[in-house]
């Protein structure tokens, strides 16, 4: 290192994809893994939920598309556990807001939309995580029945339809700067779940709740990750649904992201 | 100013005719600066007078509302992307639940080259909290470790603002201990401060900040100079002004009913007028300190016992 100041710059470069970096991802990994409740909350209690309802011998064998009930069930959960998930990693947004380190992070070469992506990455494998506990915890039950590829189909389509909810979750937490998001988030995601049909059935509800149900954020995605196991007929709605909900969810936290990193 | 013929090499901060304002309020009323790569500058100034503002745009986290500025000659977005320069936030930007050495690693990742992440945490002093978590950190720990994150790139400027605020001594001084080692390298730092002592003490050249205006700009000695001189106080009933004036050394006289106050550059030289040759009683002589020619230079409204200091001429 020389001692005379150094005035050349060209031998400095701007970094590769915007600063992303899968060690940062690993870093967010191990922060969020410190925080004993969420991860109590996206594993714990959707595997708990499954125990529950999923294992009734009054039902749980029944046939159901090509596989049973405990499966349906077990895909219910999973993908609760999953959008929770996403939806917390989208949300320390909030935290990082209120903290200052956002703003830290505006004077290192990461590019906001690299910011995003690290977010998006690690609630995908927080996602992940929240699936296979479910999937494994059921398996070990030997209740749930379906053709080996459904497991791998299923998973699948929670895992990607889950990113759905890492939007949601960056959309809330720029919204509202507060260290209080998880709860507000979690009530969310109860209600989006009743209303998507993960934990009642929506047949059970009455005729106006039940319509105004399949208007909810979960609706879509419940009726797509549950296709590969129940089959029978597609709905273009769910399509709709869930599309309508990623551009509302997407649009919002850009533009709250956009006001956010503003120089004004 | 430089010509074509002969090339200059761009300076570490340039600033020309940098206004901002917010709304109706002017943080920053137009500022010419020129930082030469190397020095030690201190931004001296009380709260609110536009400190934070200057080095938000110098780190192009706002965009000026007319001038410009440039960092090595290039645009501060860009050199924060090259890691150039870098910069210890006043308070806040850090995660509670991370610990000291994963902060500077997750930092060091976002840089394409950054200083070995154990070398940092050496050289700003906190090996010894390396595996704490950031929660449990003191105030001063957490500048030092804002610090260690700040010498990541090795930038070649770096901006500290109001780095030893709410710290206690030990930790202030632990904090330039760390900062002043550093500098030795030849690194351009400037540093915001209230603290006079601190601009004194660690900054080569003093730049006096009031209401978003420079109001004085040179080394650390002339703002000394500035500060010299006593106050001597007496009780002196019908006293003689003018002869009081014609003391050598007297900057300025006031008289209030049986007392009087002088300003002076020999006091010694007052006293002994005012014991032989006057009936004063009650002789105080106090040093007039830093502080007060700081007061003086950066108060709003400014009397006429401050255009004494003669400021403007002291410092260009």
């Amino acid at each position: 290192m020389s001692s005379a100041p150094t005035v050349v710059t060209s031998t400095r470069d701007f970094p590769r994809f915007g600063g992303f970096k899968p060690a940062i991802v690993r870093l967010e990994i191990r922060r969020q893994l410190r925080n004993r409740r969420t991860v109590f909350f996206t594993v714990a209690f959707p595997v708990f939920f499954f125990l529950i309802f999923g294992l009734n011998n009054a039902y749980a064998s029944d046939r159901i598309g090509r596989g049973n009930q405990s499966a349906f069930i077990m895909i219910s959960m999973a993908l609760y556990g999953a959008v929770l998930a996403t939806s917390n990693g989208g949300a320390t947004v909030s935290v990082e807001r209120l903290s200052g380190w956002s703003r830290q992070l505006r004077i290192t070469p990461l590019q906001p939309s690299a910011y995003i992506a690290i977010k998006m990455a690690t609630s995908l494998v927080f996602g992940l995580v929240a699936i296979l506990s479910v999937y494994i915890a059921a398996a070990l039950t030997h209740k749930p029945s379906m053709p080996l590829g459904l497991w791998f189909a299923t998973g699948a389509t929670i895992w990607i339809g889950s990113l759905l909810f890492a939007a949601f979750g960056l959309f809330i937490g720029y919204l509202l700067p507060s260290e209080n998001v998880m709860q507000l988030i979690g009530f969310a995601l109860m209600l989006f779940s009743f209303g998507g049909g993960l934990f009642i059935p929506l047949s059970q509800f009455s005729h106006p709740l039940r319509v105004l149900a399949t208007y909810t954020p979960l609706y879509g995605l419940n009726q797509l990750v549950h296709y590969p196991l129940v089959q029978g007929a597609f709905n273009w709605s769910w399509i709709l649904n869930l599309v309508s909900w990623l551009i509302i969810f997407t649009v919002g936290a850009t533009w709250r992201f956009r006001k956010d990193t503003a120089r004004v | 100013m430089s010509t074509r013929s002969e090339p200059r090499a761009p300076a570490a901060l340039e600033l020309i005719g940098v206004r901002k304002h917010f709304g109706d309020v002017q943080a920053v009323r137009g500022i010419d600066l020129r930082i030469e790569p190397g020095e030690i500058v201190a931004f001296l100034g009380p709260n609110g007078a536009g400190k934070t503002t200057t080095i938000d745009m110098m780190l192009g986290l706002s965009v000026p509302s007319a001038g410009t500025i440039h960092v090595y000659g290039l645009d501060p977005l860009d050199a924060v992307r090259q890691g150039l320069v870098s910069a210890v936030m006043q308070s806040g930007g850090l995660l509670k639940d991370l610990t000291v050495a994963e902060t500077v690693a997750y930092t060091a990742h976002l840089f394409v080259s950054a200083r070995p992440v154990e070398e940092v945490i050496e050289r700003a002093g906190i090996s010894s909290i390396a595996d704490r978590l950031v929660a449990k950190c003191s105030g001063g720990e957490q500048q030092r470790l804002r610090f260690a994150m700040a010498l990541l790139p090795d930038p070649d400027l770096l901006l500290l603002d109001e780095p030893t605020q709410g710290m206690d001594v030990e930790g202030r001084r632990a904090f330039w201990r760390a900062i002043r080692h550093d500098a030795e390298a030849g690194r351009t730092i400037v540093f915001a401060t209230h603290y006079l002592d601190e601009a004194d003490a660690y900054a080569d050249r003093v730049v006096l900040i009031r209401q978003g205006e420079i109001v004085a700009d040179g080394s650390a000695a002339e703002v000394k100079a500035l500060a010299s001189g006593r106050s001597v106080r007496a009780t002196l009933i019908d006293a003689n002004e003018a002869a009081l004036r014609a003391l050598p050394g007297v900057e300025h006289v006031e008289v209030h009913a049986n007392n009087i106050m002088l300003h002076c550059g020999d006091s010694d030289a007052v006293a002994r007028y005012l014991l032989t040759e006057t009936d004063a009683k009650d002789i105080e002589i106090t040093a007039r300190a830093l502080e007060d020619a700081f007061v003086a230079l950066t108060s709003a409204q400014r009397s006429t016992q401050d255009s004494a200091l003669h400021s403007d001429e002291v410092l260009r």
